[in-house]
């Protein structure tokens, strides 16, 4: 039993840490920077979970910003359309107070979740029956379906966007918490996916499906399971990104999004957890770091060109395979400190 | 039913062009099972020969003030086609040399010092716009003389590169490369539209009640023609033997002697130039806004219309490429909101069907 | 180690639960102020109201985004010349209250959510006591809640969607709105004797919408007909699809409220369909990208319009700002943007004149009291809802020109 409290005691300090540089962030930096680190989490997160399904379980998926966008506009449509309808019979869902804020984005989260989820059954299907390039361009499709239909959807403003959410962010300093709570679930879960008996299974797909069908592992199963997680989780980030944000159009949403999030994917190591997080980190940044007066105009070409040099000097990605883990690194600093005298 | 006809005739122009731009991707795809991204940015470079040949770098007449001037400039068209070809064919061979090869063979020396010419341009560029057009010169020097400098840098890392035959990397480079054409665009040619004015005399043909617009009838006779060339190029000359074994299998062709390098370069430069065709035609043609992101739907419609005729197949983009025209033609007529989407949906109901699209050949995964 | 594996996944859900369960307990603690969170009148602490910037050292910072590049980039530069000209007129002035004006223009591209990331930068971190921007309805909207939660006020030249002004009362605009101008729209081409009119709207754009929308109203209120009502996206190549439905609903005159971007090919289009009446547009069309962009096509076309050069006799002040316009930006003709954008500057440094204090919340306030200034595109007055009242004039296109051809005041609309 002590392992769970110990668990506890633990989830506790790191929720009461966020909850801590929350406050204090909020309150004493700039909004330009407060919303760039929120973009920063909800990469991260994006990333982390296209990996699962790219890097752990080998697939060839390209649409992710499709589910991005189902968590976005389920988000948006809890909190704009069906809370202030629900909201006279049951009052605690009135928003402006701390609890309101938190149960509202709480009930969104799980509405965009499950419904990204779903979104993310109905593309794993086909799956199935298309390996590799084809795909690809399949999951690349279904993310353009998925956009044109909310550009047609007038209920949620169709191409004009969906706006403003603003009512919940901007009270209480809530973006940072929630962001990075679902940063740390996301990679919490891939490492203990990755650890478990479970996860092996996902690689096992990954490095030969056919072998690994052989070896009784239920291959359907798993890649439907990876794509359905996976698209979760980019729902969720979308629930966030919809809340954080004055407005969302489908144009947030498009194939450029998909690609930059593969991207990330691809430069941080397939495979590699830290290396997805580094790197929806980092790719996020730049581009707004380069944001200043010297090479404004040029920013995005020099991007651009980095990332086929890296792709062509370092075609594993930062990490390839392996992982940075904290402790490690530590370790292996003490070591070095040892060493030499 | 004569809507319906007339319809049908815009979706065949659209599909034409479609069709001519899905040909370089599905050749590419064929020899190297690349899906080349950059391919909807040639085109788009194609468009901008165009656009400069016509305003700037050749003397064209404005027809309403010339009308005596049509001859001229039917003539100077056919120069700047040629031209868009050619200059979109070189491009073509540089994205295959410095980008995809590298990716096989590995990064040599040579790709190092190119890509840190690349790099060292945007820094150059902003010094130069500072100041007078004339030093620009001097500062693209300097663009060298970086790349020099950072070539021993990539030299070292270059040794430590094994190549990748991983999908995934192929793909990113690919879209690495259309981000930098696309950026590069935007601060080369500038993101405001522009518009290529009326060069060719125009007609409005009647026929049956159905309208023909005599430039898209050009259009459709020249891409006929180009895809007859192609068709005889791949079928009939020694290129196009080695372009089909190479296809068929890329290691069995290296052992016959088929300098597989040349051959890919070729097939680039030979997709390439129909893309050039195909931007300037539209763009001089149509005279829709010529823009750095010109490409990028049609390259992403001309793409889904490969896979779905089966990619690596040539009859079949071709195929591909009509289908979407005409599909998309027909329900835009009806649903103007949902022609994007159906592109999509049509792919994704063919793909499940057919898993290698209309025309491929669907090969059972061996162990 | 199996049960150790699993204590991570259990872990992680607890997380989960946790992160739950900190809404309820947080709701527990927060109102420590007083009393329930329910209760109203009881702010939480953590709410922070802003307290709009001020002007600290020797420059009054304005802030100005706007498209500078991408698909409508000459809406952004043509504002940006008139925004600059009175700019650098009101610092060779002397400034205000001996300092100087500081213009940061921010360019977003033309893109909605570029809009947003860079007024968050204007008012977060330049600390500007106004924004001036954007032309698009839609960009305006984007950006008019940043601006609304900072408390610092910004001036729409030429957005002209009602919505926009509606998002808080630190929005304000120099310009009329489309529940004019597409009445305006609506009557001249009832007067023109156009019976039956196709719309022909950009569902993308808010302001495309509205105007469509305005337009059918009150056309069918004067006794007019509406063909059809077909739509495209901007950034479409190919409308001859919608063009062909056009055709079929035989309509006497098509009204297009889009961009210039997108109307050039569509007006070419619609000759080569055989649509051959005229077509009517809003203030969209201002562009010297219009006509290249359509050719002969639009010749003999009309567009309402806020404010056109005349090579006639003008008023002193009108004079004053062509002379300054021409030695500034030698060889350029001002059109409405520019103008727009010359009086949305001038508002506001009238407002800093007149500002009690020179920080953003009193800037508002004088913004506000604007009455009967003498703008360049018309008498300006700003009324309750933060919208100016002017009149339209309608606009011929004959050659490469724009011709004026009818002026409509509010009054005669029924306004």
């Amino acid at each position: 039993m002590r392992w769970i409290l110990g668990r506890i005691g633990l989830f506790a300090v790191t929720c009461a840490v966020l909850l801590a540089v929350n406050r204090v962030v909020t309150d004493n930096i700039r909004v330009d920077i407060v919303s760039l680190l929120v973009l920063c989490g909800l990469y991260a997160t994006l990333a982390v979970s296209l990996n699962l399904i790219n890097g752990i379980t080998g697939q060839f998926s390209i649409g992710h910003a499709g589910f991005y966008a189902v968590g976005a506009y389920v988000g948006g449509a809890w909190t704009m359309l069906m809370r202030p309808a629900l909201e006279k019979s049951l009052p605690i869902l009135h928003t402006g107070t701390q609890i309101g804020d938190h149960l509202n984005l709480l009930i969104a989260l799980v509405l965009g979740t499950v419904c990204a989820g779903l979104t993310g059954l109905l593309v794993g299907l086909p799956s199935l029956r298309l390996r590799g390039d084809y795909l690809a361009i399949v999951t690349l499709g279904f993310g353009e379906v998925i956009r044109i239909v909310i550009l047609n959807t007038d209920a949620v403003g169709g191409p004009r966007g969906f706006t403003p959410i603003t009512e919940l962010v901007n009270n209480h300093g809530i973006p940072l918490f929630w962001v990075y709570g679902l940063l740390v679930v996301v990679v919490l879960f891939s490492r203990n996916l990755l650890k478990s008996a479970q996860g092996l299974k996902f690689l096992a797909v990954r490095e030969d499906e056919i072998a690994a069908d052989a070896m009784g592992v239920n291959t359907t199963k798993v890649k439907v399971t990876a794509f359905v997680i996976g698209s979760a989780f980019a729902g969720a980030a979308g629930v966030l990104y919809a809340h954080c944000q004055t407005g969302i159009t489908p144009d947030s949403f498009d194939m450029n999004t998909s690609i930059i999030i593969t991207t990330m994917v691809v430069l941080g190591g397939t495979g590699s957890i830290s290396g997805s997080l580094l790197a929806g980190m980092v790719l996020t940044a730049l581009p707004e770091l380069l944001r200043n007066d010297f090479i404004k105009e040029y920013r995005m070409v020099i991007f651009s060109t980095l990332l086929v040099v890296f792709m062509l000097t370092r075609p594993q990605g930062i990490f390839g395979h392996r992982e940075i883990a904290l402790p490690r690194f530590l370790r292996r600093l003490g070591k070095k400190g040892e060493s030499t005298p | 039913m004569q809507e319906f006809v007339q319809n049908l005739i815009y979706g065949v122009e659209t599909g034409a062009i479609y069709a001519l731009i899905a040909l370089g991707y599905t050749m590419v795809y064929g020899v190297l099972r690349l899906i080349n991204f950059a391919h909807g940015d040639v085109y788009m470079i194609g468009a901008f020969v165009g656009f400069f040949a016509c305003t700037q770098w050749l003397p064209f007449k404005d027809l309403s003030q010339h009308p005596e001037a049509a001859t001229l400039n039917v003539l100077l068209a056919i120069v700047t086609l040629f031209l868009a070809m050619l200059i979109c064919a070189l491009l073509g061979i540089v994205i295959e040399r410095f980008a995809y090869r590298p990716l096989r063979n590995g990064f040599r020396n040579a790709d190092a010092h190119f890509w840190g010419f690349v790099a060292a341009l945007p820094l150059t560029a902003f010094v130069g716009a500072m100041t007078t057009t004339k030093r620009q010169g001097a500062f693209l020097a300097v663009g060298v003389i970086v790349g020099f400098a950072l070539r021993p840098a990539m030299a070292y890392l270059s040794k430590k590169i094994k190549p990748s035959s991983s999908r995934l990397n192929a793909l990113i480079t690919a879209i690495g490369v259309s981000l930098v054409l696309e950026n590069g665009g935007i601060n080369v040619f500038g993101a405001d539209p522009k518009f290529i004015p009326d060069i060719l005399p125009k007609r409005q043909i009647s026929l049956l009640g159905i309208e023909f617009d005599s430039s898209r009838v050009v259009i459709l006779i020249v891409a006929a023609v180009l895809m007859a060339t192609l068709r005889y190029i791949v079928l009939y000359t020694r290129p196009g033997k080695a372009m089909r074994a190479i296809s068929h299998d890329i290691d069995a062709a290296k052992l016959m002697g088929i300098n597989t390098d040349r051959v890919i370069a070729f097939t680039f430069a030979l997709g390439a130039s129909l893309a050039g065709a195909g931007g300037f035609m539209v763009a001089a043609f149509t005279n829709i806004k010529v823009v750095p992101l010109f490409g990028l739907q049609p390259g992403l419609k001309a793409f889904v219309a490969a896979v779905l005729g089966g990619a690596g197949n040539i009859p079949g983009a071709a195929l591909g490429g009509l289908i979407m025209g005409v599909v998309e033609s027909l329900v835009a007529s009806k649903y103007p909101q949902w022609r994007d989407a159906v592109a999509f949906i049509l792919l994704i109901v063919i793909l499940l069907v057919r898993p290698a699209g209309l025309l491929g050949k669907n090969t059972a995964e061996k162990v | 180690m199996k049960l150790r594996r699993q204590s991570f996944l259990l872990g992680a859900v607890l997380f989960g639960a946790l992160l739950g369960g900190y809404g309820c307990k947080d709701k527990a603690e927060s109102p420590s102020g007083g009393g329930s969170g329910d209760k109203p009148g009881t702010k939480t602490e953590t709410t922070t109201e802003s307290k709009g910037n001020s002007v600290t050292g020797d420059t009054i910072k304005i802030g100005e985004y706007g498209s500078m590049t991408g698909d409508n980039s000459t809406f952004g530069i043509s504002t940006d010349r008139g925004i600059k000209l009175a700019i650098e007129e009101a610092n060779a002035a002397g400034g205000i209250q001996g300092k100087k004006i500081e213009l940061v223009s921010e360019d977003d591209a033309s893109k909605a959510e570029q809009a947003k990331t860079v007024v968050q930068k204007l008012v977060s971190s330049d600390k500007v006591v106004a924004v001036i921007g954007e032309v698009a309805s839609s960009r305006s909207m984007m950006a008019a809640p940043i601006c609304q939660g900072a408390k610092v006020p910004m001036v729409s030249p030429s957005s002209t969607n009602p919505e926009v002004t509606r998002k808080g009362d630190y929005i304000f605009r120099v310009c009329f709105t489309d529940d004019f101008q597409a009445v305006v729209a609506a009557q001249f081409a009832f007067d023109q004797g156009f019976k039956n009119v196709a719309i022909f709207t950009d569902v993308k754009s808010d302001y495309s919408k509205a105007f469509g929308e305005l337009f059918g109203k009150k056309f069918k209120s004067l006794g007019g007909k509406i063909a059809s009502e077909p739509t495209y996206q901007s950034g479409d190549v190919d409308f001859k699809a919608q063009l062909a439905t056009i055709k079929g609903s035989n309509p006497d005159a098509v009204l297009i409220p889009g961009y210039y971007t997108e109307v050039g090919t569509i007006a070419r289009q619609a000759r080569e369909v055989g649509v051959s009446i005229p077509l009517i547009g809003g203030d969209g069309w201002e562009s010297d990208q219009l006509v290249p962009g359509a050719g002969t096509a639009l010749e003999g076309c009309f567009f309402t319009n806020h404010y056109f050069v005349h090579d006639g006799t003008v008023e002193p002040h009108v004079q004053k700002f062509l002379d300054a316009f021409s030695k500034a930006y030698p060889g350029k003709k001002p059109g409405a943007l520019d103008a727009l954008g010359y009086d949305a500057a001038r508002v506001i440094i009238e407002g800093l004149r007149k500002a009690k204090t020179l920080d953003s919340v009193a800037l508002r306030d004088a913004i506000a009291d604007t009455k009967d200034y003498q703008g360049i595109s018309g008498k300006i007055t700003l009324d309750k809802e933060r919208n100016a009242r002017k009149e339209a004039l309608v606009l011929k296109i004959a050659g490469k020109e724009f011709k004026p051809f009818k002026t409509y005041k509010p009054e005669q609309v029924g306004l």
